[in-house]
């Protein structure tokens, strides 16, 4: 049978001229385009649920403080808890090599002209821990508000951070990382009396964007604020282990 | 700048279902893109044209269904269109928007040959 007019096989010849072809064989798909980035998500959420794990994974804009505040957390925790670090970036083994330097097992990830941490390289990233114990595991992406927003990669939340230096209005800018958020992260207010940044407005501004968002205004330089996210990582991992328990039932 | 991965997943997927079917050439993709994807047609359709070369698609026709953004108010349950820097009711003043369409981004049908 002719597939461009369905004539029968009766032998007549005739050409079709491109206007008049039909559209071939449709085929129906129905498949996500982040179908793939998702099953290996969804592996790596087996993995860390299996070993226990609480997953974060840090977004923000390139300089807005990730680096640093993995420092003084793991300096500042590392006797009471057990973490490693996956560092995502371009280029550069600089971060894990400043992760390292506290003691704490850090495996740089390099994407490359990559914009953004896939599962795919979690899953992978994942495999330089296989023997060690572990508790929390703190993915540092790509300094970028746009894309690692569309990526899930397996973790228990991501954690915003914005810088008291950049502008209020960040989260009606980059309205999808911040939504794609529970936790948002202030970080240098140290510098607030230096700075016309109106801290309330931009959490008000946060919370239109994102009504569930958890918030935390901290500075690494002096300290402030550190103690109650250190107590808000100590809360989820106890409730991460009673849940780790009740599992085991 | 993502919309190059997602592009290449788009091709992937296409040829893979093409030669399910025994096809040896794709006539046309359509494409859901939802207006709360974070994606931007435009730049799909530019990366498109550089993925598909040497692949089944080369040549072949792009379709992208474009997907408004529609959402409900929590808050009054009033129904409204959403885009990305939609944040309140246009109701109530409300901010607690639920997304109800939007976020589509998937490969919807693979015309062969």
């Amino acid at each position: 049978m002719c597939t461009d007019c369905g004539c029968g096989p009766s032998g007549h010849h005739h050409h079709h001229s491109p206007a008049e072809q039909s559209p071939g064989r449709a085929l129906r798909v129905e498949e996500d385009l982040l179908a793939k980035n998702n099953r290996f998500a969804a592996a790596n959420r087996r993995l860390f649920r299996e070993k226990g794990l609480l997953v974060y994974n840090l977004v923000s804009s390139p300089g807005s403080g990730k680096t640093t505040l993995l420092e003084r957390t793991l300096t500042e925790l590392q006797s009471e808890l057990h973490f490693a670090v996956l560092e995502g970036d371009q280029q550069t083994s600089n971060d894990a090599e400043r992760i390292a330097a506290t003691g704490v097992p850090a495996v740089q990830i390099n994407t490359g002209s990559g914009c953004h941490l896939d599962a795919h390289m979690i899953g992978h990233g994942m495999e330089n821990f296989a023997e060690l114990p572990l508790d929390i595991v703190m993915i540092e992406n790509v300094g970028n508000l746009v894309c690692p927003a569309a990526f899930d990669l397996g973790e228990d939340a991501k954690i915003a951070l914005l810088s008291v230096t950049e502008g209020e209005d960040k989260p009606l800018k980059y309205p999808d990382m911040f939504r794609a958020a529970d936790i948002l992260i202030l970080t240098k207010v140290d510098l607030l009396p230096y700075l016309r940044f109106d801290i309330e407005q931009c959490k008000a501004f946060a919370r239109q964007v994102n009504p569930r968002l958890r918030i935390f205004e901290l500075s690494c330089q002096n300290g402030a604020g550190l103690p109650c996210w250190y107590d808000w990582l100590r809360q989820e991992i106890a409730a991460k282990r009673s849940l780790v328990r009740d599992d085991g039932r | 700048m993502h919309e190059l991965g997602l592009t290449q997943h788009l091709i992937e997927i296409a040829e893979r279902v093409a030669r399910e079917n025994g096809a040896t050439q794709v006539r046309a993709v359509k494409v859901e893109i939802g207006a709360l994807a974070g994606v931007v047609p435009e730049s799909v359709e530019f990366c498109f044209d550089v993925c598909s070369r040497g692949t089944l698609l080369e040549g072949s026709r792009l379709e992208i269904l474009f997907i408004p953004g529609r959402g409900r108010c929590y808050d009054c349950q009033a129904e409204c269109t959403l885009d990305t820097y939609t944040v309140t009711c246009p109701e109530c003043g409300g901010f607690s928007l639920e997304r109800l369409q939007g976020k589509e981004l998937r490969v919807v049908e693979v015309e062969v040959d």
